[in-house]
Parts: C-alpha cells; structure tokens; sequence
C-alpha cells in the first residue's frame, strides 16, 4: 500500500460517523445510564439496595474491580514487554492495546468508590495536608491500592499519550478549524525531525520499563488485598504471581477480541494480519497453562494442608455450590484454548475469538470465585452466609461493560486507532 | 496551712475484659437484648433479617450435638474480643479503628468510610455495617440512650464494651475522688445475665473477679491458634 492509501484507510474512521456506530453508542448510553440509576438509588438509600450481607461484606463490585485491573494489563504486555523486547510485530498493536490499559483502569478506578459506606469521603485516603493532622493509615493494602492506581493510570495516560503526538500534528495537517486546532494544541508543536523521533523513541523505551514494574506492583497490590488478610484460602502467598499472571492472561484475551472487533469494524485486514492474532494467539496458550499451573498448585496445597477453615471454602469451590462454576473455569481458562489454539488446525481469528471469550468470562468467575466463597465461610462457622448479587449489582456491572464498548467506540473517532507512524516503520511488520 | 492531697483518679492502664462461663450460660439471649437497647441497635425486621442483615453485636451462636432425642445444644455468646492484636485494625485505611490505651479496639464512627475491608479480616465476623439508615417505629424511637450515638449509614459498627458506661463510671470515680473498683463498671450484657454467666471488669487488676475467673482452669480463648490474642475468656468444662 501506498503511504497515502494507509494513512487515508486508518483515518477514515474519524471523518464519518456509520449509522452501526450510532446504534453501538445508543445502545451502550442506555446501558451506562442504567447504570448510573442504580447507582444514584445505592446512594440515596444506603449500601443495603446490593446483595451484600454479614459476612459477605465485598461482592461484585470487588470482582469486578480486580477484573478490569487485569485486563489493563494488555497494554503493559504488549506495549511495554515487546517494546523492550524489540518484537517488530507489535507495531499495528500497540495503541489499541494501550488504550485497553487507560480505559479499563479508568473503569476499575470508579469501584474502589462505588463500593464504600460513604464514597463522598472517599479522599481520606489520599494524604492530603489538613486541619485536622489526620493522615491515613500507610499499613493499610488499601491505602497500597490508592497509590499503585494512581500512579498506573497517570503512567498508563502518559504511555498512550506519547505515541499519538505523531499522529495528532498529522491530524492537525488534515482537519480544519476547531478540529485542527484541538489537534496542533495536542501535538505539543511536533514537526517530526530526527531530534524529536530519537526522543520520542527514547522516552518510549524508558518508560515501557518504569510501566512494567508499576503493572506489575499494582497487580500484587491488589492481591496484597486480599492475601494480607487472614481470611480462609486468600492468606496465600501465591496471590501476588498468581494474579500477576492472570491479568496477563485476561488482557491478552481482552486485545484478541478487541483487535477482531476492530479489524471486523473499520476493514483492517491489511494491518492486523493472522501474523499478529496467531503470534498472540501463541501467549493466550502459553498463558494458559502457566494459569493452570498457578491454580493447580494453589488448590493442591490448599487440599493437601487439610486446614480446617481453609477446606470449608475449598470443598465449597470443588464440589459443593460452587462446583459448577468452578468447573466452567477450569473449562474456559485452560481447556477450550489449550485445544482450540494448541490443535494448529483449528487454530484461526474466530476459534481464537471464542477461546478469548472464554478465558474473559473464565477469569471473571475466577475473581468472584476468589472473593465470593472464602467470604461466605469465615472461621466462626456459625456466621456463615450465601451472597446474591441484586439488581442495583447486576445492572452496575453491565453498565461498566458497556462503559469500556462506549470509551473505545469514542476514541476509534478521534485517533487513529493503529498508530501511523509505527506502522509506517515497519509495515511488514 | 498543709496542701490538700487529692488521690489519684482512676488507676492507669485498665485493660478490659470479659469472662463467660459456658456451663452457666442457658442461651436465653437477655444479654443480646440489653446490648440492643443499650447502644440503641435497630432491629432489622423480618424482610432484612432474611437477608442476613440482622445486626446484634453479641450475638449466642448455638452448637448442636448429636441427634434426637440425644441432642445437645451448647450456647456460646461471640461480641468483638478486643484483640490486643486486632487483625481488623491493620487493615482500614483511614484509622477508623484503632486500640486505645484501655486495651479497647475503638471504632471511630466519623473517621469511618465504609471499606469494610475491618470485617472481612475480622475470624470472628463480629463486626456490622450500617446497610441504611437507622429507623426505629414508635415509640421505640423514645427509648434510645442518650449515651450512644446513632450511626449513620455506611460506618462500621461492633461491641465497644459498653464504653459510655466505661466512661461514666470513669467520671463517677474521679468525683469522688476514687479509683474504679471492680464491679463499678459493668457491660448491659454482663448486668442483664440472669445466670451471671458473663462478667466485665480490669483485666490488669490480679484482685478483679474477671482476672480470677481468666486464671481459672477452664478458661480458655476463641481461635486461640490464630494468634489475635482476644480478651474474652470462655469457661468450660473439658470434656
């Protein structure tokens, strides 16, 4: 392709609005104001509209923030590991990947508010100077969570930011007016000379190093939540790898189906090509046995130590109420892709799809799986009880779904959503 | 003229805690009605209870053994143990609770956000969360202690070891120009036992009745092995 065909076939997203488009944001909107009712209702009438109960005191809202903090970790892998790594094939990739990492961190960050008695307060945990002398509690893991999210997400800005600057003096060439200056303003004076690639380069290999060591502390720091507490099967000390390991796991799933969804989309079969969604293909299998692995030798040990308290929650996840959902993760995190995607001849872009799917809703079960059982049997057995999510849970976490269709579908016209300029570094890449 | 010497106020540190003798306990739950009414607990109606919402911050567990017609029940009545080394305390993020220097684990209702993060940690799961606000339906809303205040929605609440009646005896004490004796002081749930199965007072105080009844040999402690180092001491035969 010529380099006006690429660039004229990656930016015509941005100058037309399909009606496909429309309907996928009226249909999200409604989704998110569904949701935000709920949430004014939990606001004006207390904590007591969820499903949440002694001793299940952490539900969905919990699952739900661990789980978009693992699928922001897409765009750390990609981005940062095969950038340092030099793997020229992450090209097309990359800032779809970076902008699941913002947007999903964006949409985890709302629930460590949602879920508080009283979120208006919830600054007390930042530490502000005030009057009162008071500062917040550093031995806290919540107080760890603070700090690593916040410093992931303005890092995770940042990292999507850099990368578009290219992109936004080549917009600002191509638009007019309002648009245009919007763009030269975002551009931060760009003109493209070998000065400012080689820096642009250099900050973007520094700082893929600095974000794979703040992705990984914040995935500890949200395992820290749970495996710091002695509660029964989370005081493990394979929480922090292990949740490491799956938000990998997750977000590679997460960037399959984004890139296909796209590729389906904006007709970008001439960038995203088999050689990207077989290579990531590959680490979806790979990351599915090392979850294997973790899980199989967190179970193990839990069964094999027979402690009291910990076989209750276990017994409950392997073969009493929550077997079924146990199973059904097993199935979707190692099965389904390990034969879909190990067996080379079933392997193309829709059992790659369906393997992805699998493995997004088999680590959602994983999440509550964790949360959910170890809660509902404490070590007083007598003040054991069973969680139900209810309605004001339900819609929230649909809503937040929608929320992540409705970011991408907003940023896919306003960015290119396959950076220019890298593609045009390496367009066999 | 020669100075007027005061005697000192009441003797520091306290250090509080409860002794329950198991073999006297009947389970008759007057203790879990006194605590209600005492620190103006709401109930939570039939609809909520179901939910498992039910607040009591004592609440008597009870333990079956064997079956028909050779069944036992064993009663055990469970409020916050005040651990001297709380695992609830380590884990809020805002120094909502907090140990003072009476060996109490204090909730501090203003400070608190409502992570909950308190409860889950807590192996006894004696802490409680205000699900909404406090209701009472006339004329139970005219029998609330003015001592206790009422919690809004989203802070965490427990057993406080009746620390408004602590207080006031404090004061009494220092009035008169005393030190708090043993037995000035008691929990609603201790004065309302009817077996006088539960007793409060000064662990720190060798001569306090709960300090002898906590030396007993029966007495032993809840999930000892878990190392949080409760200071309610449960009395039971062995078996």
């Amino acid at each position: 392709m010529t380099s006006d065909a690429v660039r004229e076939a990656l930016m015509r997203p941005l100058w037309r609005i399909s009606r496909p488009w429309l309907a996928a944001v009226l249909v999200c909107l409604t989704m998110v104001g569904a949701a935000l009712y709920a949430w004014s209702v939990q606001l004006s009438q207390g904590m007591g509209v969820t499903g949440l109960r002694r001793p299940n005191y952490w539900g969905l809202y919990i699952v739900n923030f661990v789980f978009w903090v693992g699928i922001s970790h897409a765009g750390t892998l990609i981005s940062a590991i095969l950038r340092l790594t030099d793997a020229g094939w992450r090209r097309p990739v990359t800032r779809v990947a970076e902008a699941i990492t913002l947007f999903s961190l964006m949409i985890a960050g709302i629930f460590p508010i949602l879920h508080l008695g009283r979120e208006s307060l919830f600054y007390w945990i930042i530490p502000l100077p005030n009057d009162r002398l008071l500062w917040p509690n550093f031995r806290s893991p919540l107080f760890w969570d603070m700090m690593a999210i916040t410093t992931y997400v303005a890092a995770s800005a940042l990292f999507l930011y850099l990368p578009m600057i290219p992109d936004f003096a080549m917009l600002a060439e191509r638009s007019t007016g309002f648009k245009s200056r919007v763009y030269r303003a975002l551009s931060l004076g760009w003109i493209g000379d070998d000065r400012q690639w080689h820096a642009l380069e250099r900050a973007m290999k520094i700082f893929a190093g600095v974000i794979l060591a703040i992705a990984i502390s914040v995935h500890s720091v949200v395992a820290f939540d749970f495996s710091m507490g002695i509660a029964p099967m989370w005081h493990s000390t394979i929480f922090a790898p292990y949740f490491v390991a799956g938000a990998i796991f997750s977000g590679i799933a997460a960037l399959i189906l984004v890139m296909a969804g796209l590729r389906r989309a904006l007709r970008l079969d001439a960038f995203l090509r088999w050689k990207h969604f077989n290579n990531l293909g590959k680490l979806l299998l790979t990351m599915c046995v090392v979850w294997l692995y973790f899980t199989a030798s967190e179970y193990l040990t839990a069964w094999y130590g027979n402690e009291h308290a910990e076989m209750a929650v276990f017994n409950k996840k392997i073969s009493g109420e929550y077997a079924p959902w146990f199973w059904t993760m097993v199935a979707c995190n190692f099965f389904v892709p390990f034969i879909l995607i190990g067996v080379e001849r079933l392997r193309n872009v829709t059992t790659l799809c369906i393997s992805s799917l699998g493995v997004l809703l088999g680590m959602w079960i994983e999440r509550f799986l964790i949360v959910v059982p170890t809660l509902e049997t404490p070590h007083l057995a007598a003040a054991s009880g069973l969680y139900y999510p209810s309605w004001v849970e339900l819609t929230i976490t649909a809503g937040t779904f929608a929320a992540m269709v409705l970011l991408y579908l907003l940023f896919s016209k306003l960015v290119p959503i396959i950076a220019v300029w890298e593609y045009e570094h390496d367009p066999l890449g | 003229m020669a100075e007027e010497t005061r005697t000192q106020p009441t003797r520091q540190p306290h250090s509080w805690g409860m002794a329950i003798d198991l073999d006297r306990c009947t389970g008759c739950e007057a203790c879990v009605v006194a605590c209600h009414s005492e620190n103006n607990i709401p109930t939570a109606g039939p609809e909520q209870a179901a939910l498992g919402r039910a607040k009591h911050w004592l609440t008597v567990d009870r333990y079956y053994e064997g079956a028909f017609p050779d069944i036992k029940v064993k009663y055990r009545p469970v409020m916050c143990q005040h651990c001297e080394e709380a695992p609830c305390e380590p884990v809020c993020p805002v120094y909502a609770t907090y140990h003072n220097d009476e060996g109490l684990n204090v909730q501090v209702y203003n400070r608190c956000v409502g992570t909950r993060y308190c409860a889950n940690n807590c192996p006894y799961t004696v802490r409680h969360f205000n699900w909404f606000e406090a209701k009472w339906e006339a004329p139970l809303d005219m029998q609330l202690n003015p001592d206790v205040s009422i919690r809004e929605a989203g802070v965490m609440e427990k057993c406080s070891f009746c620390i408004q009646r602590i207080h006031r005896g404090k004061i009494a004490a220092k009035e008169e120009e005393r030190e708090v004796q043993d037995g000035d002081i008691q929990t609603a749930c201790a004065q309302s036992c009817p077996a006088e199965a539960m007793v409060f007072g000064d662990l720190s105080d060798p001569e306090s009745k709960v300090s002898k009844l906590a030396g007993s040999s029966r007495a032993g402690l809840l999930l000892e092995e878990l190392g949080a180092k409760p200071k309610v001491f449960y009395l039971e035969r062995a078996k």
